[in-house]
């Protein structure tokens, strides 16, 4: 068969080509120039090939980082998927109280990050914060800015608080697309409640809980804000996670080609996450491939 | 295995006022233990809502439902013991095909050894034993409902077995096998099998009783015989045969009947109320006559159709439309030739307000 030859096409993904160079491939070669020179002054800049990434790769301060990170982020999975699914099943399916609910359970993703953060503040400030007063009038010495496990597991629940809606909502949109017949016919087959969410409503909410586990995996793993308002990282070191670690590095410290070289190491731990995830989720699931064709 | 009696309405909206509220009007029907029954209606016409009363998956707004006597008005369709195929496949998704057609065993704690045993029977019948271990997911529509009719069948000890428009998306060659499969499923086991469908070729091969519906009310419960020879309603004239039956506006007054202008004597003995009626005569029974004879009415030919098996001739006369149905060894008329149609014979039905009067 022959195929018309038009290279004219080109022009067509050019535009494209243009913004995707300006806003990812142009700052990125920026970041790139940063990682591998010690920029002294505007003037004065030394190559230094690929010594700031050794350098950060045997950070002890970024290993803790790191550490801290991972055990986050699937902490925020461990907890956020389970409850948003739980969420989602008692959520009603129809009439005005369904989008009542819908309403109420999105209001927290409408809220912006910072203020995310300073809600929580108040909230849990020992003297004046509901939380925080609340709990020490029950005789738990409750300090977010004082205790390291307080102020990690705040900033934990304040993600919960936060992103759990989403799982819910997501989980929720799964479970509307079940036709009804899946659950009469689980009705006439006699299963009990445990058996239709185990057989019918987790195969079938499984493409939006991948979804969900992907989304809240990468948001976590790249959360700034909320701890940043929070606790500013502190105490100690306890809430400082990548993103924290990486703009005391370069803003704080003004250590731009660590900083650099960190940003690209960063980068690719996020995609090599994702990507682990991604098919790990799918090798899972392999046999549903060839669903959503019938009815 | 049970006999139903249902005795009941049901209207999806509360306080029903008029006819058109209620998805199904009031009616007494039974279905005999181990019968093979159809509800036939097009679509709308309260069939399903009927089939979902039986197994219990809605409760009646009013009357009662009784299996063998005992009244499960309100009884989950697990305490009925019902087993029901719906239109469109229902497959757990994640389960083997063997899986699949365990479930409803396993969910009552049959013993392993007799759901295998029962497993292998069913998978056997429809020929899916090289299947038993495949992921159910990634088979065609066709082997996904065969599983969802196989869950129906599974269990040898239900009152009765539901298929709702269960061959919708099966292919026409492996309908008819399906059907006969349905048939002698039906002959072995004996169920009580209640078949739900707007095709009256389906109902009338797979029942011996059909049960024809519409707008919420059964018109007529009887054989495919039954309802072919003497329909009880205009309606199922109409909707059962090919083309329908049909029906001429007609005055009947002492013996004797008009249509169009045009007045037959009624065969001896024939008595008919006085006043507006309808003549219903399929177009299988109308004879063709070139001159005119006793119970004929003159006619036009205004369309002439062979359609291989038969021809089938449209006629008119002061604008009411008749069709007759000819072997294709008859000689065939031309359109616009004067016609005879013989239309009283001892098939002719006749229709007061739609009911069957003679």
């Amino acid at each position: 068969m022959n195929k018309p030859v038009n290279q004219k096409a080109w022009w067509l993904i050019l535009p494209v080509f243009l913004c995707v160079a300006f806003s990812a491939v142009l700052p990125l070669m920026t970041v790139v120039n940063y990682s591998v020179q010690d920029i002294i002054s505007p003037e004065r800049r030394v190559f230094v090939g690929t010594e700031w990434f050794s350098a950060v790769m045997r950070d002890q301060d970024l290993h803790e980082a790191l550490w801290r990170q991972l055990v986050f982020s699937f902490s925020v999975l461990l907890v956020e998927i389970p409850l948003g699914v739980m969420l989602a099943l008692s959520m009603p399916a129809t009439g005005w109280k369904a989008s009542a609910t819908l309403v109420i359970v999105a209001l927290s993703l409408l809220i912006p990050w910072n203020v995310v953060g300073t809600i929580w503040q108040i909230f849990g400030r020992a003297d004046i914060g509901l939380l925080g007063a609340g709990l020490r009038k029950l005789g738990f010495d409750y300090s977010y800015t004082g205790n390291a496990a307080h102020a990690w597991v705040t900033v934990l629940i304040m993600d919960v608080w936060h992103w759990t809606p989403l799982v819910a909502l997501l989980g929720y949109a799964g479970l509307r697309s079940i036709p009804d017949a899946y659950y009469q016919a689980a009705q006439i087959d006699g299963a009990s409640k445990l058996a239709v969410f185990r057989y019918i409503q987790l195969p079938k909410m499984r493409g939006v809980l991948m979804i969900a586990v992907l989304l809240r995996f990468m948001d976590s793993f790249m959360i700034y804000t909320e701890p940043f308002v929070l606790t500013g990282g502190g105490p100690g070191n306890a809430t400082t996670f990548l993103s924290q670690y990486l703009t005391q590095k370069a803003v704080g410290q003004f250590d731009l080609g660590p900083a650099a070289a960190f940003s690209l190491i960063y980068f690719l731990i996020i995609l090599l996450l994702c990507f682990i995830l991604y098919n790990w989720m799918q090798a899972v699931g392999t046999a549903d491939k060839s669903e959503g064709v019938h009815a | 295995m049970a006999r139903i009696d249902l005795d009941l309405a049901h209207a999806y909206r509360p306080n029903p006022q008029q006819d058109s509220d209620y998805a199904l009007l009031p009616l007494k029907m039974s279905f005999d233990d181990g019968g093979a029954y159809a509800l036939l209606g097009p679509s709308g016409c309260g069939k399903t809502t009927m089939l979902n009363i039986m197994s219990g998956l809605l409760v009646p707004s009013q009357g009662s439902v009784k299996f063998d006597g005992k009244d499960v008005t309100n009884a989950s369709p697990q305490a009925r013991n019902i087993a029901q195929v719906f239109q469109f496949p229902v497959i757990y998704d994640t389960m083997t095909v063997a899986e699949n057609l365990a479930f409803p065993l396993r969910n009552r704690k049959v013993p392993q050894a007799q759901i295998k045993a029962r497993v292998g029977i069913i998978a056997e019948m429809l020929e899916m034993s090289g299947q038993l271990n495949q992921r159910a997911a990634n088979l065609s529509a066709d082997a996904k409902q065969k599983i969802s009719l196989g869950r129906g069948l599974v269990r040898p000890d239900v009152a009765a077995v539901l298929f709702d428009e269960p061959l919708t998306v099966i292919d026409p060659h492996l309908k008819w096998q399906l059907r006969r499969k349905l048939k002698q499923i039906h002959h072995e086991l004996k169920l009580t099998l209640i078949y739900v469908t707007h095709d009256q070729v389906e109902a009338l091969t797979f029942a011996d009783q059909v049960v024809v519906m519409t707008r919420g009310r059964a018109v007529q419960v009887g054989s495919a015989e039954a309802l072919f020879e003497r329909p009880a309603h205009t309606f199922v004239g109409n909707f059962i045969g090919s083309p329908g039956m049909n029906f001429l506006v007609a005055q009947a007054s002492q013996g004797q009947i008009e249509i169009a202008g045009q007045v037959m004597l009624l065969a001896h003995g024939q008595d008919l109320p006085d006043g507006e009626l309808k003549l219903g005569i399929r177009p299988e029974y109308i004879r063709l006559r070139t001159q005119p004879s006793a119970g004929s009415l003159g006619a036009q030919v205004t369309q002439v159709q062979d359609i291989g098996t038969y021809v089938l001739v449209s006629a008119q006369l002061a604008g009411q439309k008749l069709k007759a149905r000819l072997s294709p060894e008859q000689a065939r008329p031309q359109v616009g030739d004067e016609v005879w149609l013989e239309v009283l014979s001892r098939h002719t039905c006749f229709y007061k307000s739609e009911e069957l009067v003679a």
